[in-house]
């Protein structure tokens, strides 16, 4: 089984930079090459397609997870700057500090106001640190509740993407209440008399992501993960050793096929072939029309139903035998 | 009495915190705190509630429910055959109604002998019960907590008790009910991290470990250099996260002019 992300894409890589040394052929070679060429390119990239059709049709846990984890995979800010119009960040929390693994701020989607609400992780090593790995600390779950609250009292539909290894683990997180801050943000979701949308994109990494995720929906992309605890660290506590990530993956039934027959999340988001990070446009499109979807399911619902509706809807999820 | 590493004589036990070798019934008498260190012993939720309470008052209420094996993960049933075995109880947490000073409260206790008292669909399903059963009774809820965390052999279902037990305190503020929560050594993760950091009181014992990320967590994420109180009942506290530090034997009184007080607006 691959262990990385590097493994798993290598064959694909290669087959792209096969693709794009014959087209770069293509555009310097004299005319009577071309038709050569033009076979072998075809060729090609019908070897891409095959591999990735037959690779990304059973992906498995593991698998999934590394997708899911691509770091060219859309992020929350990816969705806004192609779906949200007019948006302005918000950062402060009015407590501390700012925070940058979780982004938010009010904008237009589909001409009506939203409040949108994510977590950030970065693509390089200084916006990496800069996101702190998107593992967000208590300011970020405080600004979250602020831009809640906000939404709340100004009538505006929320839109939230989880995307999150897990929240800050550090001395200071936990110096500042980061359960706390976790829980509280959770909480706020209850109260919220606006419709909530909640979208997990990539990873949706234990309390940290739920401190964001309590929507009326809750929608999953088809290739990313949701999860009580990493799989490393499942690996870490059960068997005391990380490496065995791939077999507690496989144990959580962390993927969006499980958590949908759980009854866990109401939707699964299909993502362009070979994965979001393949395609992001068309990723972010089909996440555009199912938010959509959903979102013009909730409108015109009152405050107490909403409410209600969140309420039920979480109150029941569990499975035991008995009554 | 939780007292692992006791002697050879089942008359004496060890004191998990400075070693001593102590009278068993000794330390029963002092509610399984160390006469000599003050060290406070976990408790079982039988023992618990039996400490806690007005004598006789506990009425045990969903007895019904037990976890299944919804993921079928490796070890889980075996693992839960054990822990029941050990415990007598159906799952981690015992659930019900009893009296505090004459007073009703809706109660859940933890037990950490019960797969370290993790929270799966059982678990969180009696704690949103708890505090549904307050707002039905319009009594105040104490929750004695005691947990490693969200347990990790029901996967996502287990996250989600996070969100449901949430939503069960927030409907006890709605309804003005009073919600009393108790940290007892440890309190834990996905537990910290939902509904036992959003009650109205927060109460611990001395020393009890109370974090968000475990130690095996922590270390694989590459935190180090940590104060020596770090996640403690008393670190907590410094920070404004818990409310009081109360020793054992003062749990009863405190917990019983907290229910006067703060229910004083609702019947019984």
């Amino acid at each position: 089984m691959v262990k990385t992300w590097k493994e798993w894409e290598k064959p694909l890589i290669e087959l792209d930079e096969a693709i794009a040394k014959i087209e770069a052929l293509i555009a310097t070679s004299p005319e009577d090459k071309q038709d050569e060429l033009g076979a072998r390119l075809a060729e090609v990239k019908a070897r891409r397609d095959r591999y990735i059709d037959v690779r990304y049709s059973r992906l498995g846990p593991w698998e999934k997870t590394l997708v899911a984890r691509a770091e060219r995979r859309p992020y929350t800010l990816d969705y806004v700057t192609a779906l949200i119009t007019e948006f302005t960040e918000l950062d402060g929390d009015r407590r501390y500090g700012a925070d940058h693994a979780i982004v938010g701020g009010p904008g237009f989607f589909n001409g009506r106001p939203v409040m949108v609400v994510g977590h950030q992780k970065g693509r390089n090593i200084q916006e990496r640190q800069f996101r702190n790995f998107g593992m967000a600390k208590p300011e970020g779950y405080r600004k979250a509740i602020r831009l809640f609250d906000m939404a709340c009292r100004f009538g505006m539909p929320i839109i939230t993407f989880v995307d999150t290894p897990a929240a800050d683990p550090g001395v200071e997180s936990e110096s500042r209440g980061i359960s706390e801050a976790i829980a509280a943000s959770t909480m706020k979701m209850f109260e919220l008399e606006v419709p909530v949308v909640s979208v997990i994109i990539g990873e949706g990494g234990s309390g940290g992501a739920i401190g964001i995720a309590v929507g009326n929906r809750v929608l999953m992309q088809d290739h990313a993960i949701y999860s009580v605890i990493p799989p490393e660290g499942c690996a870490a506590i059960l068997w005391r050793d990380p490496e065995k990530g791939p077999q507690a993956a496989a144990a959580l039934r962390l993927t969006a096929e499980s958590a949908l027959e759980l009854g866990l999340v109401d939707a699964i988001v299909p993502e362009p072939k070979g994965g979001a990070h393949r395609d992001p446009l068309q990723a972010i499109h089909a996440v555009r029309d199912a938010v959509k979807e959903h979102l013009d399911a909730l409108t015109g619902l009152d405050g107490r139903t909403l409410r209600e509706q969140r309420y039920a809807k979480f109150r029941a999820m569990g499975r035991f035998d008995g009554a | 009495m939780r007292t692992e590493g006791r002697g050879a004589d089942g008359a004496f036990c060890q004191c998990l915190g400075c070693k001593k070798i102590l009278l068993k019934s000794e330390l029963d008498e002092a509610l399984g705190v160390c006469p000599n260190c003050s060290h406070h012993h976990r408790l079982g939720a039988a023992k618990r509630i039996e400490l806690t309470f007005d004598p006789g008052s506990f009425e045990e209420a969903d007895t019904g429910l037990a976890s299944s094996d919804p993921l079928g993960f490796p070890e889980y049933a075996d693992k839960l055959a054990k822990a029941r075995a050990k415990t007598g109880a159906g799952d981690s947490v015992v659930s019900g109604l009893a009296a505090l000073g004459g007073r009703r409260v809706a109660t859940a206790v933890a037990d950490f002998d019960f797969m370290g008292g993790s929270m799966g669909s059982v678990a969180g399903e009696k704690i949103a019960r708890t505090l549904e059963r307050g707002v039905e009774h319009a009594c105040p809820v104490v929750l004695f907590c005691t947990s490693g965390g969200a347990r990790m052999q029901e996967g996502l279902l287990s996250l989600m008790q996070m969100a449901k037990t949430v939503a069960a305190v927030q409907r006890c503020r709605d309804h003005g009910i009073p919600t009393l929560g108790v940290f007892t050594d440890p309190t834990m993760a996905g537990v910290l991290a939902s509904y036992a950091s959003v009650v109205d009181v927060i109460l611990a014992e001395p020393k009890a470990l109370v974090g968000f990320a475990g130690a095996r967590v922590s270390k694989q994420a590459g935190v180090s250099k940590v104060p020596d109180n770090f996640q403690t009942a008393e670190f907590c506290l410094e920070h404004g996260m818990v409310d009081r530090i109360v020793p054992r034997k003062e749990m009863r009184p405190t917990l019983t002019r907290l229910v006067k007080s703060l229910g004083g607006h609702l019947n019984g």
